[in-house]
């Protein structure tokens, strides 16, 4: 695989006069161009066929809110499991290494559908033959299709957030451990105090990239009947017969949340002090 | 409990599926390499208008990344394939001809080939704003046409730069295809999920599948490398 660049973090922009910030929105082309997408969108929303959309408004919001729960979850879990994956194969026994190496390969190497597929199909055709799987407590929950769902998308964020971690935990200069250890640190306390955190500071800025990725990746969960967003507008799509109208509400609720995502990320990146 | 995996079902010729898999790997190298072909023109293309456009082409293009990048690819293949289809009945139409049915290679390809150029977009104005002005600019004062100037200068001095995002780009070309398979086109994701609903020998067939997936990126990956080093030669060694 290519190595993933670490960005640098980048220095918050001075704040200009709201004025200034606008200028470049007012020029005439622009407004032009506003003016025709506002027209678009008015012949959209009085000449298509929008009927149906109050019957299926709560569906809509049921799936947007499973599209957001597994990407938070699957986000949060895949990146505390990326956490060891980075550290082990950089400082971790070799057979841990080659593990940890060979996981990412192969899960980076592999389309997400396939692994969906793998997951979803053949583990659940193998718990199936297990009694003593059928009989426990676990059984109503693995004959749904979410938990497959998250897990397969937690291991796929944790395979390309392992990979950057990989390359954060090497990136850190030498010479901050170097100074850990000349302070008597052991090397626990180094990897717990300045390794760990500074290698975690040094991913931060490419983790927004990643989870707009991992949303991007969320809809594949609807081929296997979990009932997220893109399932539900596909729903819609059989029950309506309609092709575009649900598909351009679908990537205008996508364009909303990508956007906000980004906004929100990268606040939190200014919040972040960078050291510099 | 469990059955010794019947490996017979790998077979070239039926009743084993090898040939079939075979097939459909085939398909999607053939669906990636095209889409990434578009992908690289349509790239080119945006990146020269983002960085030597006028106003609007500049903004038309930005709004072309924008949305690339935001929708996931599976929306936009859904999009892009019915739009596609639809223009170009309507199209024909248009002609006094029947509408025909597109078949499915180049309209995977195209599919593909549209997702890719977004990225490719912001690969190449990377590499190409990486390329030290003053060498285009000798190039201009020496009397070169813009065209020649593209294709004699920027173009062979960006590659190096633009190399590692596109060997990234192949990957996601490769990885790509398999989502075509929920528009149901046959390639290797989807004759892989017939076989084994068919045998009902899950891991089998998914584990022969991701063997063909994991064997092609390696191998590209070998042969990127490699051209990776011939367009960096007399470049000093990345930092």
């Amino acid at each position: 695989m290519p190595d993933i660049d670490i960005v640098t973090p980048i220095h918050p922009a001075p704040a200009l006069p709201l004025r200034a910030r606008l200028a470049p929105l007012l020029m005439p082309h622009r407004l032009v161009m506003a003016g025709l997408a506002l027209a678009a969108l008015l012949a959209i929303i009085t000449q298509m066929e929008w009927s149906w959309l109050p019957v299926y408004l709560p569906k809509i919001g049921d799936g947007l809110l499973v599209t957001l729960v597994l990407l938070a979850s699957s986000v949060i879990a895949g990146f505390a499991l990326a956490l060891p994956l980075g550290a082990v194969q950089v400082t971790g026994p070799a057979p841990l290494r080659w593990l940890a190496t060979g996981f990412c390969t192969v899960i980076r190497g592999t389309p997400l559908l396939l692994q969906l597929w793998l997951i979803y199909y053949g583990l659940g055709a193998l718990f199936a033959q297990f009694p003593e799987i059928r009989g426990s407590w676990l059984w109503p929950y693995l004959r749904q299709a979410w938990p497959y769902g998250f897990l397969t998308l937690t291991l796929s964020f944790a395979a390309y957030q392992g990979e950057i971690m990989r390359g954060a935990f090497a990136g850190v200069p030498r010479g901050e451990l170097e100074a850990a250890r000349a302070f008597g640190m052991p090397r626990l306390m180094v990897f717990r105090r300045v390794w760990f955190p500074r290698a975690v500071h040094r991913a931060l800025p490419t983790l927004a990239g990643e989870i707009i990725l991992q949303l991007k990746a969320t809809p594949l969960v609807a081929t296997i009947t979990v009932t997220d967003l893109y399932a539900v507008i596909t729903r819609v799509r059989q029950d309506t017969y309609l092709t575009y109208e649900p598909l351009l509400l679908l990537i205008a609720i996508y364009l909303c949340l990508s956007g906000t995502l980004t906004i929100v990320l990268r606040w939190l990146e200014g919040r972040v002090p960078s050291g510099h | 409990m469990i059955d010794a995996i019947d490996f017979s079902l790998l077979a070239l010729t039926s009743p084993g599926w090898g040939g079939a898999l075979l097939a459909g790997f085939l398909r999607s190298v053939e669906l990636a390499a095209g889409g990434y072909l578009l992908g690289i023109v349509i790239g080119l293309i945006g990146a020269t208008a983002k960085l030597y456009g006028g106003r609007v082409l500049r903004d038309i293009a930005e709004i072309y990344t924008l949305l690339i990048r935001a929708v996931p690819e599976l929306v936009l293949m859904l999009l892009f394939y019915y739009v596609g289809t639809d223009l170009l009945n309507q199209l024909m139409a248009a002609f006094g001809r029947e509408g025909i049915d597109i078949d499915g290679l180049s309209a995977g390809i195209l599919v593909i080939g549209l997702v890719q150029g977004g990225y490719a977009t912001e690969v190449f104005r990377g590499a190409i704003r990486a390329v030290p002005p003053g060498q285009i600019e000798a190039a201009q004062a020496l009397g070169m046409s813009p065209f020649r100037v593209l294709r004699r200068v920027t173009l062979p001095a960006m590659a190096p730069h633009a190399l590692p995002g596109m060997a990234n780009l192949w990957m996601i070309a490769t990885k790509d295809t398999a989502l075509l398979a929920v528009i149901g086109f046959s390639e290797l994701t989807l004759v892989t999920k017939q076989a084994a609903a068919a045998t009902r020998e899950y891991f089998l067939f998914f584990f022969a599948a991701g063997l063909l997936y994991l064997a092609l990126t390696l191998i590209s990956n070998l042969g990127l490398r490699w051209l990776e080093r011939r367009a960096r030669r007399g470049l000093p060694a990345a930092a």
